[in-house]
């Protein structure tokens, strides 16, 4: 009976797996079809990454959507990296209002989010397009950023600071030679988290890019609504790669931070 | 001593311009909603307060009610068509919300067997489970056009075998199917990590006390487990209520739901009045019952305590 349970458990596991990776797995193979049909296997090419990469509305939505994201990733980053060590400063009362209203475009569904940035340029009279979209993307990235770097600055030792200043130090000197050090994984986990998510959007750059400026998901959306094109499955093959890439970076930074710190604490 | 007042006044004002940023792209842009919703612009760029926006989602065309079985029941139920949209947009993201409690609580249990005996160590397994939740929503939904479209992947399957081809996208089914395996993960995630801090000695404790294995898991498991499963009905129902993407691709444009009526209502017809009132009727709705879920639970709790 035990062994009955554990095998249908497998089975279980593996058609959930199944589910997970088939469309994915689809699409990539079909990236290198050398039939235009989605149906039939005509043969391997790479001759949709070539026609890839003479499309230039795609090259020019690459580059808006690399732009964009370092962009907002590095802004978000500073932003969230002066307003964490600032924190302490805040009366109680106003820091945990503050914190709790940092939530806010991470709880509010992304539609609303979005909508709520297009009527905000509509009333400032800003033009949709490039500006806009940037914006946007700092505002849902910094609470990101926030919350990747507050749990570094809670972890650090308040006195490594004022003894830096004991020994001499100007606080300019302190802030540079001891309190980012320690903060470090966290800024640079935020960064790396921004910048993913940057990319990864959709919803929101959709209602603030206008009709100028597009970034690669938009385009996208654009050519899915319109026809079949193979073009798509290789565009997603490669960034399916690329987030891949980017989140062992992230799960390799972490799980090594999780590894050093019994080290750290057992002298 | 004399370095104490410059160390404040350093980083006394190091949060200001974050709460600056905040009032004006946080807080201003969901109060414009409720303003858009709230007045009608005139011609000559006035707005005057006014209920139409709210008038309209009343007084749009009639329509026969379509959830449940209802059509199937000969029931005609005449509401309003934004009413009609937002009851079958609850419709779908409730079945959505359900099939992804059934599917993922079974793989967040096995999940977490693994990492009781695993002690610690990072599983591979549960690495493969978070990379597709990492992957673009968009391209995700769009992979099942592969899938499910008229000459795609199961229709020929279906056909190699001598089966009928079926239609099985700008449907419902093909709607509920991509929300269940885009937010699938969002399901089993929280529902994992409470499942790991179980104690192991509790469910020793009751199978001390003489519980068989599915009273032990009615009994102390599921209970104990119903936090993650209040967090994973939030994080599933939310984006499942106000998707457009998902609609909008695989209903083909041609089934409304109330995120792709919003996108609709601004982008190409370009009223902000209706779609503000709206956004905000929405907005209220899924607010309310997040909190109405985590209450639920929350209660629930309490009772236990009690006991």
């Amino acid at each position: 009976m035990r062994r009955f349970l554990k095998g249908l458990q497998g089975f279980y596991m593996v058609l959930v797996f199944l589910f997970l990776y088939a469309p994915v797995m689809v699409l990539i193979v079909l990236s290198f079809n050398k039939a235009k049909s989605r149906a039939v296997w005509g043969g391997f090419t790479l001759d949709w990454y070539r026609k890839l990469f003479e499309n230039r509305e795609i090259l020019s939505s690459l580059e808006v959507t690399l732009v964009v994201a370092l962009v907002s990733a590095l802004v978000a980053t500073a932003v969230a990296t002066v307003t964490c060590l600032g924190l302490d400063h805040l009366r109680k009362r106003i820091r945990s209002l503050l914190l709790s209203a940092t939530y806010i475009p991470i709880v509010n569904p992304d539609l609303v989010t979005g909508v709520s940035l297009m009527l905000l340029f509509f009333f400032m009279r800003l033009q949709l397009g490039f500006v806009t979209l940037l914006l946007a993307h700092i505002v849902f990235n910094i609470p990101y950023a926030i919350l990747s770097i507050l749990p570094k600055v809670r972890q650090m030792d308040r006195n490594l600071y004022e003894a830096a200043l004991d020994l001499g130090a100007t606080p300019a000197q302190a802030l540079r030679k001891v309190i980012l050090p320690e903060i470090m994984p966290g800024v640079i986990n935020a960064l790396i988290l921004t910048f993913t998510l940057s990319i990864d959007d959709f919803v929101i750059s959709y209602f603030t890019s206008g009709n100028q400026v597009s970034t690669l998901a938009i385009t996208i959306y654009s050519m899915a609504r319109k026809s079949i094109n193979p073009q798509i499955n290789a565009l997603s093959t490669l960034m399916f790669v690329s987030v891949l890439v980017l989140l062992v970076i992230v799960n390799i930074r972490t799980s090594r931070d999780v590894r050093k710190k019994p080290k750290e604490v057992s002298p | 001593m004399t370095a104490r007042p410059v160390r404040r006044s350093l980083s006394r004002y190091a949060t200001y311009p974050y709460i600056l940023w905040m009032a004006v792209f946080t807080i201003a842009p969901l109060l414009l909603v409720a303003f858009y919703a709230l007045t009608v612009e005139q011609p000559d760029g006035r707005f005057v307060l006014s209920l139409e926006g709210f008038r309209n989602i009343l007084q749009s065309p009639p329509k026969a009610l379509d959830v449940l079985f209802l059509k199937e029941l000969g029931l005609v139920v005449t509401v309003p068509l934004y009413i009609d949209v937002f009851a079958r947009s609850l419709e779908i993201a409730l079945a959505s919300t359900l099939f992804c409690l059934l599917l993922g609580y079974p793989v967040a249990y096995i999940l977490a067997r693994r990492a009781a005996r695993l002690r610690g160590g990072s599983d591979a397994l549960l690495m493969l489970f978070v990379i597709p939740m990492w992957m673009n929503t968009l391209l995700r939904t769009y992979a099942w056009l592969a899938i499910l479209e008229p000459k795609g992947l199961v229709n020929n399957l279906l056909e190699g075998i001598g089966l009928p081809a079926q239609r099985l996208l700008y449907n419902e089914f093909a709607i509920g199917l991509g929300m269940v395996y885009n937010y699938l993960p969002f399901m089993v995630l929280p529902i994992y990590s409470v499942l790991v801090k179980i104690s192991p000695s509790v469910v020793e404790a009751a199978e001390d006390l003489g519980a068989d294995r599915t009273r032990v898991f009615t009994k102390v498991v599921f209970p104990l487990s119903l936090p993650g499963v209040v967090s994973g009905i939030n994080m599933v129902f939310m984006p499942a209520m106000t998707t457009f993407l998902v609609p909008n691709l695989l209903g083909g444009g041609r089934y409304m739901l109330i995120g792709s009526l919003i996108e609709r209502q601004y982008l190409v017809m370009r009223d902000q009045t209706t779609a503000s009132a709206l956004s905000i009727v929405l907005l209220l709705f899924v607010l309310a019952t997040m909190r109405f879920v985590t209450r639920y639970e929350k209660e629930n709790e309490g009772g236990g305590l009690l006991l």
